[in-house]
């Protein structure tokens, strides 16, 4: 009875814990309630915060908040647009031949012996606050020679009392540049700089025997606001590299605090307590829980842009055009694993933004006549906003151009492909599985990339055909592809002994919805009358495969660096063979027309010259057929009403500080939208009582016929 | 007592190396050293060369078992697995792979936040379960024994994912009654710990009671039971002086054995509800192929369970006075 009564109390203390608490699901203090921070989450612990190691997008998230490399992207027009970030102007090349003469700017790549960018930064930038620039009344670093006693307790950069700061320099440059040639810190595009920048390939040679004062005419500090970078050949795309974190400017005082055998000992490392100029800087770093921003007390007066594409003023982000920036004082990300919370916290208020999983598509999205998405009718009601982006991703099936089957350049294998292209109606995955998230792809470039072209001159004609009548390409039927199967000589798919044409497709698809994928693809090779085998293995299986070309067909993707056409056009070159040379040519596609064109292309501006070298290559790639192109994903993106100025970026990151959230309403929202409902418990409550009152009379019942038992015996006996 | 516990320590010994060794063998033939630098590396732009030199500072440039051009007892010491696992037995678990973070102190971090949903739901688990068991026990052979039956049958048949989403779904989204996910130190944490743990406590109810019920139901039969009902003691009395006392042995092998794997938290309930704990750790370790901290954690367990049924063979000397070590 006594355990019955606790449970009672127990109960009733967490009704009354529930109601107290006013609205009981708000994940955050009560002090926040009214503060205007933004809140997102992250699905997976950031493992670099140093610039020249992190090449990550989850990572850019936040580096981008902090560090400055000279160069941004545009925060509202597209196509991007570079403009300066620290530096004073975008930096125009200056070419020299072997003489050192000076060159025009649309010299021949081949006569151009040295590019030199020069870069001037704006003076008055100061870096955030941070202990590595303290100093002691007698201007002397005050933590650059610590003692295990000194930093007894600390974990964190904030743990430090005292903190400094001063004006960033074109040295800070140079340096970091300097450390991307370090072998030791594994910079993924050191293998890329080492065949631009000048010496520093021999430079990290050097570093690599402990030659720490060696040469490295590469980059050169001009003066205390201006350093060079001369490159041994042209390569305009370099100056897309400058807006990337890697060429942020790294401050030496840093890289001597935090390489104190003390601080490597309590692992506060660059790798985890960035010291940058930019508009935010990391106050807690819980990268099991929570990652906290807060704006850097020393950034300076930067202004909303009051430019942008057209609908952005329509779509209310230019109202805040010449503020000063940034508007958020803080930012909390959550780590969130799983979709499920993340998504239904969203709708609670509690996270700004969300994206979108398939699981919640239908729920969340609609399409109208035209077939263009709209919020669904629940999102809208709370004033849920949709945007959505074209990623500059290419998807594709890639043919090993080395197999004996799928292989080879005669017109036979060019046939063999284009026919399994066209029975791969990708339009329909698109739908099926992908619920419309991405668009058809008939080359390498995505939107938005220079090259790309929309309309009839962009179709794959080797696939589609042009339907004038209704101004869309029309893919071809699958008679034409029987048609083109059977002068690649399998006939209803058997080779001429009667063989039947069985291809392997290499795969990492093990989630639950792999299965259908995979059904899908069987069944529309099938109408060609080819097998088609899966080998789903897992990612390092499948990785070896590739490498060693060991796969006749395969699926995967590319994510561009940067918004220029030969860094996708570059995917396909011979010389970047996979399999012979480790490059990034899965398909290790070798067409030396294809690589001629490249080798010219990659080195214009773009110009109508350009284009159409690149148009050529296309063509080439369309009749070769060494890649199904298959789609650009499509970014579906919902935020709430509260949150201004939000634009998906999937180049520049850095965007924090143009958001502003309105957070009056969000409190107002939140309150609305999160009232408690406790008659439930209540009624738990009363069924909890009517069904012990029997169980308590049984028990009472009981306990008075045992205590009687002994009596009657008793009784009975005398 | 002291020679036995210290006879079981050093039984331990070979149990963990073997144990390290089944890890490191099955580690190391899903992922080969190579494949473990291109996967914490990435996938851009990286070279042999930087394979290599990940390899030379993280101590994977060695063979695995046995080198050739070692000499002397260096052909087994100058290898992953001796220079990998010596330190485990002194407890240096090093740095982990991927992002350089030192375990220790991520251990020591994470630890409390799974302790703070397994030590209640294990506790508020195991007195629920004893009391409903009880109670069950006490109506043996009645409606409610058949009922409770068929109702843990069914809660036991049930995966805990599905009371996760469900507890979220109902607690968190529907009756708004507590935060869907989160965890926060402090007095803050009372509300994100309480959905997970009346969750865990109800998943866990069903196997609970039909473990409890049997045991009970065994001493209810026995003849000082008997007696002690002729002598006149009450039905409660009965089972909750008599029996539960003469049930401690079952019950004990099952509570201490499970207390230090509190420790080691709950893989799927952490990454459903976020919380920062050791389970959590895990799953990204081994989704991260980062070895250092899989072997560690691996280790930890196995330490942990060894000290689990030391603790559970001595604990029977507390509640059995007949049982000595020799």
């Amino acid at each position: 009875m006594k355990l019955l009564k606790h449970s009672y109390i127990t109960f009733l203390m967490l009704v009354i814990f529930f109601i107290s608490c006013g609205v009981p699901n708000n994940p955050y203090p009560k002090s926040e309630q009214d503060a205007e921070i933004y809140y997102s989450t992250f699905d997976e612990e950031p493992k670099h915060f140093d610039p020249a190691v992190s090449y990550s997008s989850d990572e850019y998230t936040f580096i981008q908040q902090i560090y400055e490399p000279p160069l941004r992207y545009h925060y509202l027009k597209r196509p991007y647009e570079l403009i300066p970030l620290t530096a004073e102007a975008v930096p125009q090349p200056r070419y020299y031949d072997t003489d050192g003469k000076q060159l025009a700017s649309d010299a021949p790549a081949a006569s151009v012996a040295r590019a030199v960018y020069e870069i001037r930064i704006r003076p008055g930038i100061m870096y955030q606050p941070h202990p590595c620039f303290a100093k002691t009344d007698s201007d002397v670093l005050r933590y650059h020679d610590l003692t295990k006693a000194d930093v007894k307790g600390f974990n964190e950069i904030k743990d430090f009392p005292m903190t400094g700061t001063r004006e960033l320099t074109a040295a800070d440059y140079v340096y970091q540049i300097k450390r991307m040639a370090d072998p030791r810190l594994a910079c993924p595009i050191l293998s890329t700089l080492k065949d631009y920048i000048l010496g520093m390939e021999a430079y990290a040679a050097a570093l690599a025997n402990g030659q720490e004062d060696a040469a490295f005419p590469g980059v050169e500090i001009v003066d205390r606001y201006i350093y060079r970078v001369i490159l041994k050949a042209k390569y305009p795309q370099f100056i897309y590299w400058l807006a990337m974190p890697f060429f942020s400017p790294m401050p030496k005082e840093a890289i001597d605090f935090y390489s104190q055998p003390v601080m490597k000992e309590r692992n506060i490392t660059i790798d985890r307590f960035p010291v940058g100029t930019g508009a935010y800087r990391i106050e807690t770093l819980l990268a099991h829980k929570e990652i906290v921003l807060v704006k850097n007390e020393n950034f300076r007066v930067e202004r909303y842009p009051s430019g942008g594409e057209p609908g952005d003023r329509e779509a209310g982000l230019l109202d805040d055009a010449w503020e000063t920036i940034p508007f958020i004082p803080k930012v909390v990300y959550k780590l969130e694993k799983e979709y499920i919370p993340r998504w239904n916290k969203f709708l609670q208020g509690y996270y700004d933004s969300s994206g979108i999983s398939s699981d919640t598509f239908d729920s969340a999205v609609t399409f109208n006549d035209t077939g263009d998405p709209r919020a669904s009718e629940a999102l809208k009601a709370k004033h849920i906003v949709l945007r959505t982006s074209v990623e500059p991703t290419t998807v594709y099936l890639a043919f090993n151009m080395l197999d004996d089957t799928v292989g080879g350049y005669t017109p036979e294998k060019q046939k063999l492909r284009q026919a399994i292209s066209i029975a791969l109606d990708y339009e329909e995955y698109i739908e099926i599985f992908l619920n419309g998230r991405g668009i058809v792809s008939h080359s390498p470039l995505p939107p938005g990339i220079f090259g790309y072209e929309a309309g009839e001159t962009g179709i794959n004609p080797y696939i589609y055909d042009w339907d004038a009548s209704t101004n869309r390409p029309v893919r071809k039927s699958i008679e034409e592809a029987r048609q083109l199967l059977a002068e690649a000589g399998y006939p209803g798919g058997q080779d001429r002994k009667g063989n039947p044409l069985i291809v392997s497709f290499d795969n990492t698809w093990n989630s639950a919805g792999a299965t259908s994928r995979l059904t899908w693809m069987r069944n529309k090779l099938e109408q060609l009358g080819i097998t088609m085998e899966s080998r789903t293995t897992d990612y390092n299986r499948f990785r070896d495969k590739v490498k060693n070309g060991n796969f006749q067909i395969i699926f995967w993707g590319w994510h561009a660096d940067y918004p220029d056409a030969e860094n996708f056009l570059f995917l396909l070159y011979g010389p970047n063979s996979k399999a012979l040379r480790d490059g990034e040519n899965a398909a290790n596609y070798d067409n030396p027309e294809y690589n001629r064109l490249f080798e010219t292309m990659k080195n214009m501006e773009n110009s109508p010259e350009r284009l159409t070298r690149i148009r050529e290559m296309n063509r080439l790639l369309q009749r070769d057929a060494p890649w199904v192109f298959v789609y650009h994903p499509v970014v579906f993106g919902l935020s709430h009403q509260w949150l201004k100025n939000s634009k998906p970026s999937a180049l520049g990151r850095g965007n924090f500080k143009y958001l502003r959230i309105d957070a009056r309403q969000r409190a107002e929202s939140r309150q609305a939208w999160n009232q408690p409902i406790v008659w439930p418990l209540w009624i738990c409550l009363g069924l909890l009582i009517l069904g012990t009152i029997p169980a308590a009379i049984t028990i009472w019942k009981r306990e008075r016929q045992t205590k009687q038992a002994p009596i009657a015996d008793e009784a009975s006996e005398n | 007592m002291l020679t036995y516990i210290i006879r079981r320590m050093l039984y331990a010994i070979p149990i963990l190396i073997g144990v390290n060794l089944i890890v490191f063998f099955l580690f190391f033939i899903v992922n080969s050293p190579d494949q473990m630098a291109r996967k914490i590396l990435g996938e851009k732009n990286i070279t042999q060369q930087d394979v290599d030199n990940w390899k030379r500072q993280n101590g994977y440039h060695l063979p695995l078992f046995f080198n050739t051009e070692a000499s002397g007892g260096g052909h087994f010491t100058e290898t992953i697995f001796f220079q990998k696992s010596a330190k485990l037995f002194l407890f240096d678990f090093g740095k982990s792979d991927t992002n350089n973070i030192d375990i220790t102190s991520q251990i020591s971090q994470r630890m409390w936040a799974s302790l703070a949903i397994a030590l209640p739901t294990f506790l508020v688990g195991l007195l629920v379960n004893i009391t409903v068991s009880m109670i069950v026990a006490y109506y043996r052979a009645t409606y409610v024994d058949f009922w409770s039956t068929i109702v843990a049958v069914m809660v036991m048949s049930i995966s805990q994912l599905f009371y996760i989403i469900g507890g979220q779904w109902l607690f968190g989204k529907m009756l708004r009654l507590s935060p869907i996910s989160g965890y926060d130190s402090g007095v803050d944490m009372l509300k994100f710990v309480i959905l997970p743990v009346v969750i865990g406590i109800i998943s866990g109810i069903g196997g609970g009671i039909r473990f409890y019920r049997t045991i009970f139901l065994e001493e209810v039969n026995r003849d000082y039971v008997r007696t002690a009902r002729a002598k006149g003691v009450s039905e409660a009395g009965v089972l909750f002086k008599h029996a539960l006392k003469n049930a401690m042995i079952p019950i004990l092998t099952n509570v201490v054995l499970a207390i230090p794997l509190l420790f080691m938290g709950s893989l799927v309930m952490e990454a459903f509800f976020a919380i920062p704990g050791l389970g959590s750790f895990t799953i990204e370790a081994i989704q991260a192929q980062d070895f250092a901290i899989v072997r560690s954690m691996v280790y930890l367990a196995s330490v942990l369970y060894i000290v689990g049924l030391l603790l559970t063979d001595i604990s029977y000397t507390l509640v059995d006075p007949r049982i000595r070590f020799g």
